[in-house]
């Protein structure tokens, strides 16, 4: 008997001190989707655990996009942070000033011996997370651009062709004439203020948002959103806004709402809306493109890319950067990033993705998922279209959608909305160089 | 009236106040000692770079104009939720304190509130005032009144102020009952035979009778107004439009950890530091002179 217990108490000694050695290596993710992006997101996760048994991810919702880079800077600063952070796109000049924190994506690949192709990606997915000497910071994993979505229903409720063309801002805005005359509590609704109306649309007309290509070329930059085109689109906007024409229902994606529950008939909103409004919308919808401003010369360019990459922070060790790498291969994969792209709306970040998508007919099947990729990819991208790198970005942002709910109110007009924001933002532009030099 | 108690030695006193001190100290002097130190500093966000500005984080936000405005937000805010809070409370209590039969009834109801978080209830209140789903506001919008706290700075005022005056109102309720079934029946049945009418008896007897109450509160509740109303404003306005109900401590969280500007937020703490040391001066300074124990 005694003799027994001494052979198991060895043996789960030696179980113990072993297991935590033998033990799948595990991997911290930390991000911001909730809901079916959740969902689906999990699934990914899950997939890669089952096929390998020697890495774990483990991935946890750390909150909305600036909730997640904050909890990921607070735990930088605790040293008890992540191997990988999603970060929204305006925290990319944050991130790539932040050069102790991160672990560059072609260094991890590199060191890892994990076989890694940038030029796999599309251009301007590309382009925004690279220097400008080709080297790829960060991994790409959801990028998105705004397109226009039709309420078909609430169209022909109003009595307009819902096939009429909507190319244009000049075309909306008879839509939305005829809409609020037929009385619609909602013609136009929009998600993301800043991002579609002033980043976006300035690409889209290929104006500059900032100077030195938009915050590429130097930490020296300065705003230059407040240029007459984009004086003259809010302004309109700011009318619309006054007559009734233009709802505004927050800065985020809370005017995603209405537009699911089928009150609003145009909404301008990111193409990675497609998950919660294919699960939701109880009418007929269509997806077209982002309308531009006809007579502006250069329009319509192409638009920026939204969304988040993924970067891997510094602090690790070798053993656990492998498994990242190869969890970064498994997610840039044809396979994951097609159905990726499929799901949620989400553009396919590679071109092999991008090529799979279109031989299986899932855009014959899906008509207008294939709009948001045509329109990053329809132009070569000029020096004005490639994104935005800028620092403080988040706040900037802030400080926008502030000018913009006094426009959208009426208590200023667009000029000194805008003049206004340019010159706060500097501000905050002058700070971020003064404390990343 | 003070009472003395004396201690033969030394060591006994410092031992029993040694706990409080150190966590004084943890919580306390320490995180303020470190947010006045970076005040002085521009620190890049991830703490692998910082730059000694001196006084230039104070001079920028003696500057911003927004910075300033905040000022008059803090105080329209506080003083409202203050007023509110307490008068409400006062006029439930008295109400409830004449009760005999279901005084425990309505007590109950009252005091639930308390138990609400200040975020929660900026949810629950939210949700009932949402500009595109909310209850309240679809009756408002039938009644021809179009409730939108998300452009309209006076609404996005008043329904911050009901969120935040709205779980207040218990606590308050709770300390002025107490504080009205403390004073002695006999003095009101006395003024009331010598003819004194209620109103007469409230404001000669009753307030004066209450005021070390009311002080007490007064001071719990501007404290409570600057800083723990944090929840309710990010969840319903999040500043408000164009930072119109943007109370110095969001601004606080606003700048540092949104913005990632931690010189600037830290500046903001020693500020708001120095104004409610100066507030708290001032009401015991001041206020309790008048206050009749």
């Amino acid at each position: 008997m005694r003799l027994l217990k001494l052979f198991v108490s060895a043996n789960l000694l030696f179980a113990i001190l072993t297991g935590t050695a033998i033990g799948a290596t595990k991997i911290e993710w930390w991000h911001a989707f909730s809901g079916r992006l959740g969902t689906l997101l999990a699934e990914q996760v899950e997939q890669f655990n089952a096929a390998q048994s020697e890495y774990e991810v483990v991935q946890t919702r750390k909150g909305n996009y600036s909730e997640t880079l904050n909890a990921g800077i607070a735990a930088f600063r605790a040293k008890k942070h992540p191997h990988i952070l999603m970060v929204f796109e305006v925290g990319t000049a944050t991130m790539m000033a932040a050069k102790g924190a991160i672990k560059p994506m072609y260094q991890l690949m590199d060191e890892a011996g994990v076989e890694f192709n940038p030029e796999g990606f599309i251009g301007p997915v590309k382009g925004y997370y690279t220097t400008t000497s080709g080297e790829m910071l960060s991994m790409p994993y959801n990028s998105s651009t705004p397109v226009l979505w039709v309420n078909k229903d609430a169209f022909r409720k109003a009595g307009l062709n819902p096939d009429m063309d909507l190319s244009t801002w000049q075309n909306v805005g008879k839509a939305l004439d005829q809409l609020k005359a037929s009385g619609s509590k909602c013609p136009l609704t929009t998600a993301w203020q800043s991002w579609v109306h002033l980043e976006n649309f300035s690409a889209y007309h290929n104006i500059p948002f900032a100077s030195k290509q938009n915050g590429f070329s130097g930490m020296d930059t300065e705003l230059a959103f407040n240029g007459p085109t984009q004086i003259k689109h809010i302004q309109t906007m700011g009318d619309w806004a006054q007559e009734g024409k233009f709802i505004y229902a927050g800065r985020r994606n809370e005017g995603g709402k209405a537009f699911r529950a089928g009150e609003c008939a145009l909404y301008t909103e990111s193409s990675a809306g497609y998950a919660g409004i294919k699960k939701e919308a109880q009418f007929e919808f269509e997806i077209r493109h982002l309308p531009y401003w006809d007579g502006v010369q250069g329009a319509p360019q192409n638009t920026i890319i939204g969304g988040s990459s993924l970067w891997v922070l510094s602090g690790h060790s070798d053993e656990e950067y492998k498994g990242v790498a190869s969890f970064m291969r498994f997610l840039s994969s044809t396979v994951i990033q097609a159905a990726w792209h499929q799901n949620t709306g989400y553009l396919p970040v590679t071109m092999a993705a991008s090529e799979r998508t279109k031989s299986s007919g899932f855009y014959e099947k899906n008509p207008g998922t294939d709009i948001a990729g045509i329109q990053m990819t329809r132009n070569q991208t000029t020096e004005l279209s490639k994104g935005l790198r800028l620092g403080s970005f988040d706040q900037i942002r802030g400080m926008i959608d502030e000018e913009l709910e006094a426009v959208w109110s009426g208590k200023k007009d667009a000029k000194t909305a805008l003049t206004s924001a340019v010159k706060r933002g500097n501000v905050l532009l002058r700070r971020f160089e003064s404390s990343n030099r | 009236m003070k009472r003395q108690i004396y201690f033969k030695g030394w060591f006994l006193p410092v031992v029993l106040i040694t706990p409080q001190l150190v966590i004084s100290a943890i919580f306390f002097f320490y995180p303020a000692g470190k947010a006045i130190w970076w005040s002085l500093f521009n620190p890049d966000p991830f703490g692998l770079s910082t730059k000694f500005v001196g006084f230039s984080n104070f001079i920028y936000l003696f500057e911003d104009p927004y910075y300033l405005n905040s000022f008059k937000t803090t105080a329209v805010f506080s003083i409202w939720v203050t007023v509110l809070s307490m008068g409400l409370a006062l006029l439930l209590a008295v109400l409830t304190d004449r009760l005999i039969k279901s005084a425990g009834v309505y007590q109950t109801l009252f005091i639930w509130p308390y138990a609400v978080a200040p975020a929660i209830s900026g949810v629950l209140w939210m949700f009932m005032f949402d500009t595109q789903v909310g209850l309240f506001s679809w009756y408002l919008g039938l009644m021809g009144w179009k409730w939108d706290h998300l452009l309209n700075d006076t609404q996005a005022m008043a329904i911050v102020v009901v969120a935040a005056t709205w779980s207040r109102i218990s606590y308050n309720y709770l300390f002025f009952l107490a504080g009205l079934q403390s004073i002695p029946k006999s003095i009101i049945e006395a003024s009331a035979i010598d003819g004194a009418k209620f109103w007469k008896r409230f404001i000669t007897i009753i307030i004066p009778l209450l005021s070390p109450v009311s002080f007490f509160l007064f001071v719990m509740n501007s404290v409570y107004a600057f800083f723990d109303t944090f929840g309710v404003i990010h969840t319903i306005t999040k500043g408000g439009p164009e930072q119109t109900t943007m109370i110095l401590v969001y601004k606080v969280y606003s700048d540092g950890f949104v913005g990632l500007d931690l010189g600037s937020s830290s500046a903001q703490s020693v500020v708001l530091l120095f104004i409610v040391g100066l507030l708290t001066i001032i009401q015991f300074k001041y206020i309790e002179k008048k206050v009749h124990y």
